[in-house]
């Protein structure tokens, strides 16, 4: 058997104390279609990250080979250098300028003084004929192209770079169904023409239609290798890969109970992306009773965050359409502030970027949602402030040895405790809950297995959005599955579900 | 006496950009008194310096929050120089008498605020552009305000009065201490008495909370300095004629930002939304009503600004407001806030503009040519923020 292209041994990575890849290991083989798969945290883009070497050298163990020779990436250039070329989620293109600009963005062609255009042209024409975007002028503004033809320039800006191996993070999240097919068909075609892919994705029909083998990754462990010739080469296999854990003991017990008062009700709701026209939520319908803990599963792109925020005031500005009622009174939430007025809190799932306020202490992000609590007149008083927030300190095992301590000084499960001491302080009837063990050691996550427990059991209701299967299986009394912006299934209860099935309905 | 060396050492260690300033006024001062054989450290220019830091100073205090918020706000210079004169034209061409004047022109700036204000939390543009079109639009009215006159001379003896008269003294002491401001010693003296017991208490309690203080010989050699600081500049003050109005003014202006900024919900907000504006609108706070308000505060210092200084020249002038946008924005980042939000100290940008003050007055008192002088305040600016980047990197 060859050399394989691309060989990963024994890949270990962490982020400040947390282990996310564990010994991982990876192999291409020249001239196929490789497809990378697993749920959302399970380690896909952290080792995509590390082959295109923006995770650099030092900061992992393992090694990688490519062509049988070992190499070390310092940074991005390093892994161009060697040939791979990656596609990420997000675009890369700059939208203000023209098709070919961007094309040779970085590496322009010179005739030693000055940009050659026309030759970048006709480079451009060729690269775009490859891909089969012929349609696209080089001269065109990329911000004037679709999202599925900017995704064919950012391949034929790849090409551009002659790679061996190309590699392509989730093509497909953005892309509707004909989309999709026509640049799977653009793989397929690159394939024969004797170009490397690298697919992530988890739309398993795509994979099994493109894929030459499979490897599934599950909590940061390579799970299993699957060629095309396996008899485990279908759907089912895959999925019971990708989930096959046990529930381990760490949920605390269901409370069991009979729920009855609805506090939240969504009924018809729509929104739209005001920027792009697209139309990210359709049709949502649910409702979350007092005391309850409802799951809301999805992949990533479903649209969980955007129900989330739609419900909680809507912050960016969506378009939205559609009923709200809270214990049954139908009311309009117009800003956050209103629906934390009405007892609603959001819990960010980026606690960094949108949930605290790094710079400031403890004390000052618990108490900011709602400093009327602990001011009179509009001034605040200190001395209860700092009674409040030593309590939180003592009640969720913060580690931090007092309030006055800056939160960016604070690990992640420490942080998240903070995040979410402030929903508490808040005092809502209806928490929403965003990935709330979202890159926390299993320690503090347990915390807060407990707390959502005990929260439901003091009558609050609760929406737990996760990707991990198991937690909403150990937590929830209800689960809906969002896919494409839509509530794909309803299960109103969890005794004898399996991850499996609940999978089933989120891709795809 | 090792331990307290070490303390010391640490402590400037930790603490330097909080305490680089004073330092460096310090430095700066003991220069010109130098090279001045004294006169610098006069009486009578301390009295001057105290004074004409006044309309720069509440400038800086304003702008301060607007780059807390991460905003800027350029228009302020100009709109304080109309602001001037349209308090001189009133008062002069309209019978208005100095309180009239006075809120009108505050008004005025308020409304202008709340312009700035709105055209960036509301329409989104960006606050650079949005101001610098004002910083144009009020040149231009400036102009067209003084245009048939030229300079318009204040006749009106109270508006005149805040720029350039002292509280009076207690009445029936003029046999004790006649050389000194009687009043002005004793308010002095109980503001740095009141200061000394306060830190003391605040240190107390925190003690008891269990947070992090100061060494406690470190605390008294800052409690030392300070009040000695202090003590020198009411003994200066009060050999000349005493407290200004400008310098009351500025005083109530201080105390008053200092406690909304650090002991309301409102000052809680103003930081919040500059420290992660996301966090903050998820938090519940309406982040565009926060940059209203801190614009309209703005605007409302820029009136401030323009009436003590016409008060101070006894005259609107057409070029009244030049740069001084640059000279509070200056004296802000000397103070130590930073342009990436969140952080910034309406007391030490006070002092920020102090610091520019000392500067251009101890350069004019020497002789320094004014292209001189832009050069040396420039380098001044770039060291200071040089200087607060690369501390605040090293903290984290």
């Amino acid at each position: 058997m060859d050399t394989p292209l691309i060989e990963v041994v024994n890949l270990n990575k962490s982020f400040s104390g947390v282990q996310v890849l564990f010994n991982v290991n990876f192999k291409v083989r020249r001239n196929e279609i490789h497809c990378l798969v697993g749920e959302n945290g399970a380690g896909k883009s952290t080792l995509m990250k590390i082959l295109s070497g923006v995770y650099p050298y030092h900061e992992y163990t393992g090694e990688i080979k490519i062509e049988g020779k070992p190499v070390k990436f310092h940074n991005i250039y390093d892994s161009e250098k060697e040939g791979i070329a990656i596609i990420y989620q997000e675009l890369s293109l700059v939208p203000e300028l023209t098709v070919y600009e961007n094309i040779f963005l970085g590496h322009e062609i010179t005739n030693g003084i000055s940009i050659d255009v026309s030759r970048e042209i006709i480079e451009s024409k060729k690269l775009l004929e490859m891909v089969k975007g012929e349609s696209i002028s080089p001269m065109a503004k990329v911000k004037e192209l679709s999202i599925s033809l900017q995704q064919i320039v950012e391949i034929a800006k790849a090409l551009s770079k002659n790679p061996k191996v190309l590699i392509l993070d989730e093509p497909t999240s953005s892309l509707s169904e004909t989309e999709s097919e026509n640049l799977l068909n653009l793989l397929l075609e690159l394939k024969r023409k004797g170009m490397t892919i690298i697919l992530i994705s988890h739309r398993l029909k795509e994979v099994l239609k493109v894929a030459d083998s499979i490897t599934v990754l599950r909590d940061g462990h390579t799970v299993k290798y699957i060629e095309r010739e396996s008899k485990e080469f279908n759907e089912n296999s895959i999925i019971k890969y990708m989930v096959g854990r046990e529930i381990k003991e760490i949920y605390p017990p269901r409370i069991r109970e009979e729920y009855n008062d609805v506090y939240l009700e969504v009924k018809n709701l729509n929104v739209i992306r005001p920027d792009t026209g697209k139309k990210i939520l359709s049709n949502i319908n649910l409702f979350v009773k007092k005391g309850e803990v409802v799951g809301i599963f999805g992949l990533i792109g479903a649209g969980r965050t955007e129900l989330a925020l739609s419900i909680f005031g809507n912050p960016y500005g969506f378009i939205v359409n559609g009923e709200i009622y809270l214990k049954g009174k139908k009311v309009k939430i117009s800003s956050t502030e209103e629906a934390i007025r009405h007892g609603i809190f959001y819990l960010t799932e980026d606690r960094k970027e949108k949930g605290l306020i790094l710079i400031e202490s403890i004390r000052k992000n618990i108490t900011l949602p709602r400093l009327d609590k602990i001011s009179a007149n509009g001034i605040i008083d200190e001395q209860k402030e700092i009674v409040v927030a030593s309590e939180f300190l003592n009640k969720l095992r913060i580690k931090a040895r007092h309030v006055n301590v800056r939160v960016s000084t604070l690990s992640g499960g420490t942080q998240q405790k903070v995040l979410v001491s402030k929903s508490l302080f808040s005092e809502p009837d209806i928490f929403i809950m965003d990935e709330p063990t979202r890159g926390i050691d299993v320690g503090a996550k347990f915390d807060i297995y407990n707390l959502i427990r005990e929260l439901s059991r003091e009558g609050k209701a609760i929406m737990l959005i996760s990707s991990e299967l198991p937690e909403i299986l150990g937590l929830s009394d209800r689960i809906y599955v969002m896919g494409k912006g839509r509530i794909t299934k309803e299960f109103t209860s969890v005794e004898n579900l399996t991850q499996e099935e609940i999978m089933k309905y989120a891709i795809d | 006496m090792r331990t307290f060396l070490e303390h010391l050492k640490t402590f400037l260690k930790e603490n330097v950009r909080d305490y680089a300033m004073f330092i460096a006024l310090l430095a700066i001062m003991a220069v010109f008194s130098l090279i001045s054989q004294g006169n610098f450290l006069a009486p009578v220019n301390i009295s001057n310096l105290v004074n004409q830091t006044g309309y720069l100073g509440v400038l800086s205090i304003g702008v301060t929050l607007v780059i807390v918020i991460r905003e800027i706000d350029l228009s302020i210079g100009f709109l304080s120089g109309f602001l001037g004169a349209i308090a001189a034209v009133l008062m002069k061409f309209h019978g208005f008498s100095a309180l009239a004047a006075i809120l009108i022109a505050l008004s005025l700036g308020t409304l202008a605020g709340l312009l700035n204000g709105s055209l960036v939390a509301f329409l989104g543009v960006p606050s650079f552009v949005a101001t610098l079109a004002g910083w144009l639009a009020y040149r231009g009215a400036l102009l067209m305000v003084t245009s048939g006159t030229g300079t318009i001379i204040i006749n009106n003896n109270t508006f005149n009065a805040i720029g350039n008269s002292f509280i009076p003294d207690i009445p029936g002491l003029s046999n004790f201490l006649p050389q000194y401001h009687k009043l002005t010693l004793i308010l002095g003296i109980s503001g740095v008495v009141f200061i000394v017991l306060s830190s003391i208490a605040g240190r107390r309690r925190n003690i008891q909370r269990g947070f992090d203080v100061m060494p406690l010989d470190i605390f008294i050699l800052q409690l030392i300095f300070i009040s000695g600081l202090l003590l020198y500049f009411t003994f200066k003050l009060a050999a000349f004629r005493g407290i200004s109005w400008t310098l009351v003014i500025v005083l109530i202006v201080t105390v008053i930002y200092s406690f909304v900024t650090s002991k309301t919900s409102l000052g809680r907000h103003i930081y919040a939304v500059g420290g992660n504006p996301e966090a903050a609108e998820l938090s519940g706070i309406e982040v565009k009503k926060i940059k209203l308000i801190v614009f309209a505060s703005m605007g409302f210092l820029s009136g401030l600004s323009g009436i003590l200084f016409a008060s101070r020249l006894q005259s609107a002038t057409t070029t009244a407001g030049t740069l001084f946008e640059l000279y509070a924005i200056a004296g802000a980042y000397i103070g130590g806030v930073s342009a990436a939000g969140g952080v910034g100290n309406v007391v030490n940008s006070l002092v920020g503009a102090f610091v520019m003050t000392t500067l251009t007055n101890g350069m004019n008192l020497l002789g320094v040519d004014i292209s001189l002088q832009y050069i040396i305040l420039g380098i001044v600016l770039a060291l200071a923020v040089i200087f607060d980047v690369a501390t605040r990197r090293r903290g984290k």
